[in-house]
């Protein structure tokens, strides 16, 4: 087992390079530089000033030399400086150990992505097996047709209805930032329930696309499960029909969901840039949309970087869940 | 099914799924709309009415009016277009580009399968979005460079699936057969292989422009996209956005058009999936 990560880990590396790599070339190579950004808003600035920005930036190297220079310094886990006017290092900005815990970006956009997960698989499971076990019932039809509806469903535009709807009609939701400009000042609980209400849309949104995908693998899953010869011979036994469904078929269905929880972290990650934007949520979607904007290409480098180690080590969970719940891949 | 074509039973089957008849009119639909466009919107999509501003949906209005007193109904049908133009030009791109990579790694193996292979790999797991966001930002929005990078972004799915169908059937009988002819690879790859891939290719293509056509909107929602004043689904959204609080109108319609779309060309392909699907014919008979 412990050979089998370092050797899934030691793995990573070249498809990190890789992935390095082509991020690398295409954002330096894309047509425009960042000093664009900085003439655009100061169009006095001499074409003196904006060499000596690039010189700065390191810009003027050769673009094999300035990926190698990014490089070397990845190795220190060094993402390099911002080009915004603060200069801040980008890891700062991505984690800044001055900010208490919950207030970091990375925290911040992980916590809802843990979160919304969460709800995916309480949700979609029980919905998944239950349409299964009752196929062509009204329940399965209205399941069935909830999930391809909520397939459709652009999660911007889920997001603006629960703000209409929740957020001023109702007027029960908050529907910006995640606390209120009064929270310095409530109890503990009071600052507790304040952040719960602030993060219960952004969750719900991000949940919702992947809660529909889930739930109908789910269905399919179970589908396939309950036919094989296995429960057949359980049920002639007379075994209880929960304790067939539950022990011989569910566990055994269970097993390709693993393997989705791994493939849906890219999606849950490119979605936090519009659920970000959209409820105003200070995270790494948000950073990344600012970074892009400016053409800040160490803390768009670095953020694209976070988000694939993040999506490996999801798919390598993915597989060691896989290998804890399979007796059969463990033996191999 | 007796003597009937694989056509014909495919008619057959595809008829006889409700969903997937409902997902092709809706698709049908999409298509008169954009087609039609001009003649059927009541009003010029870009004429700005300083008189008419963010009107509730009326006689005269259908959908109300946007911040600038243009027609919402007329920008949405203008939005048709976008969609249709987005959805269908950057699966285009993303398919070629499946096909060709996958047939060569499929039939050739080897290394160059290998080095394929590993680079599917490396680009599912970019976040995509964050990538294409990127470009599209440092390129310039504009419609084409939307369709060029959600179509260069896209084509892994199609990859694997046409390698997986030339492993199995390049050791077909018949294959041997045309080689042992001494037929060209050209002609295998093209004339006997991929004629029998196209089935789940063409599922995929479906579903990918389901996926195009949420990509783009999501992407004009953001400011990135298809840029104003011409109209798309995505960037009247951003409107609605901005006018949250009184104008529900604004926001709710384009997003509904986004939402049937959607729904449409998922409904297409699965459809087409199940009719084809020979492991299910043999389940409808009993």
């Amino acid at each position: 087992m412990v050979s089998y990560i370092i050797k899934r880990l030691l793995e990573m590396i070249p498809t990190l390079f890789g992935i390095t790599l082509l991020s690398f070339f295409i954002i330096h190579l894309a047509p425009g530089k960042p000093t664009d950004v900085l003439t655009e808003m100061n169009p006095k600035i001499t074409p003196e000033a904006r060499e000596r920005l690039e010189k700065l930036y390191g810009l003027d190297k050769p673009i094999v030399e300035q990926y190698w220079v990014w490089l070397k310094r990845i190795v220190y886990l060094d993402f390099g400086v911002s080009f915004s006017t603060d200069r801040r290092p980008v890891i700062e900005k991505i984690w800044d150990t001055k900010q208490p815990f919950m207030e970091r970006r990375l925290f911040i956009t992980f916590m809802i992505n843990v979160l919304s997960m969460f709800v995916i698989f309480l949700v979609a499971i029980p919905i998944g097996v239950s349409s299964a076990t009752h196929q062509y019932s009204l329940y399965d039809k209205i399941t069935t047709t909830f999930v391809f509806v909520g397939f459709a469903t652009p999660a911007f535009w889920l997001a603006l209805l629960l703000m209409i709807f929740f957020g001023i009609y109702l007027d029960w939701l908050p529907i910006s930032g995640l606390k209120s400009m009064d929270y310095e000042s409530l109890s503990l609980f009071g600052k507790s329930w304040d952040r719960t209400r602030h993060l219960i849309l952004p969750v719900f949104v991000s949940a919702f696309g992947g809660l529909a995908g889930l739930s109908r693998f789910m269905r399919s899953s179970m589908l396939e499960v309950i036919r094989q010869d296995y429960v057949t011979v359980a049920r002639a036994k007379g075994i209880y029909e929960s304790s067939v469904i539950y022990k011989h078929a569910f566990r055994n269905a269970l097993l390709p969901i693993i393997t989705l929880l791994g493939l849906s972290i890219p999606g849950l990650i490119g979605g936090s840039v519009i659920f970000e934007n959209i409820f105003s949520i200070p995270g790494m979607g948000q950073l990344f949309y600012m970074s892009v904007m400016m053409r800040d290409y160490p803390l768009v480098m670095g953020i694209l970087t976070i988000g694939a180690i993040l999506t490996l080590l999801g798919n390598l969970l993915a597989d060691i869940g896989y290998m804890v719940t399979d007796p059969r891949i463990r033996a191999q | 099914m007796g003597n009937y074509s694989p056509t014909k039973i495919f008619w057959q089957r595809f008829k006889h799924n409700k969903l997937a008849v409902g997902g092709a009119f809706i698709v049908l639909c999409l298509f008169i709309v954009a087609f039609l466009a001009p003649f059927l919107s009541p009003y010029n999509p870009n004429e700005i009415d300083r008189k008419q501003i963010l009107e509730s949906p009326s006689i005269e209005h259908p959908l109300g009016t946007d911040e600038l007193g243009r027609d919402l109904l007329s920008r949405m049908i203008s939005g048709a277009r976008i969609s249709l133009l987005v959805g269908f030009v950057a699966v285009g791109i993303a398919t070629i580009i499946g096909m060709i990579l996958g047939a060569f790694s499929g039939y050739y193996g080897g290394w160059p399968e290998r080095i394929i292979m590993r680079f599917i790999d490396i680009m599912l797991s970019i976040p995509t979005f964050f990538l294409i966001l990127a470009v599209i930002a440092f390129i310039g929005p504009s419609i084409w460079n939307i369709m060029i990078v959600i179509g260069v972004t896209s084509w892994m799915g199609v990859a694997r699936l046409v390698r997986a169908e030339f492993l199995s059937i390049k050791e077909r009988e018949y294959v041997l057969a045309a080689k042992a002819m001494g037929a060209s690879d050209l002609r295998i790859i093209f004339r006997h292989i991929m004629i029998n891939s196209l089935a789940p290719v063409l599922v995929s293509a479906v579903l990918g422009v389901a996926s195009a056509v949420l990509v783009e909107s999501a992407l004009s929602f953001l400011g990135i996209g298809v840029q104003p004043p011409t109209p798309s689904w995505g960037n009247i959204l951003t409107s609605g956005k901005d006018n949250i609080e009184i104008a529900w109108w604004l926001s709710v319609f384009p997003g509904l058009a986004i939402l049937i779309t959607v729904l449409g060309y998922n409904l297409l392909g699965e459809g087409i999936r199940d009719a084809v699907d020979p492991r299910l014919w043999d389940a409808e008979k009993k």
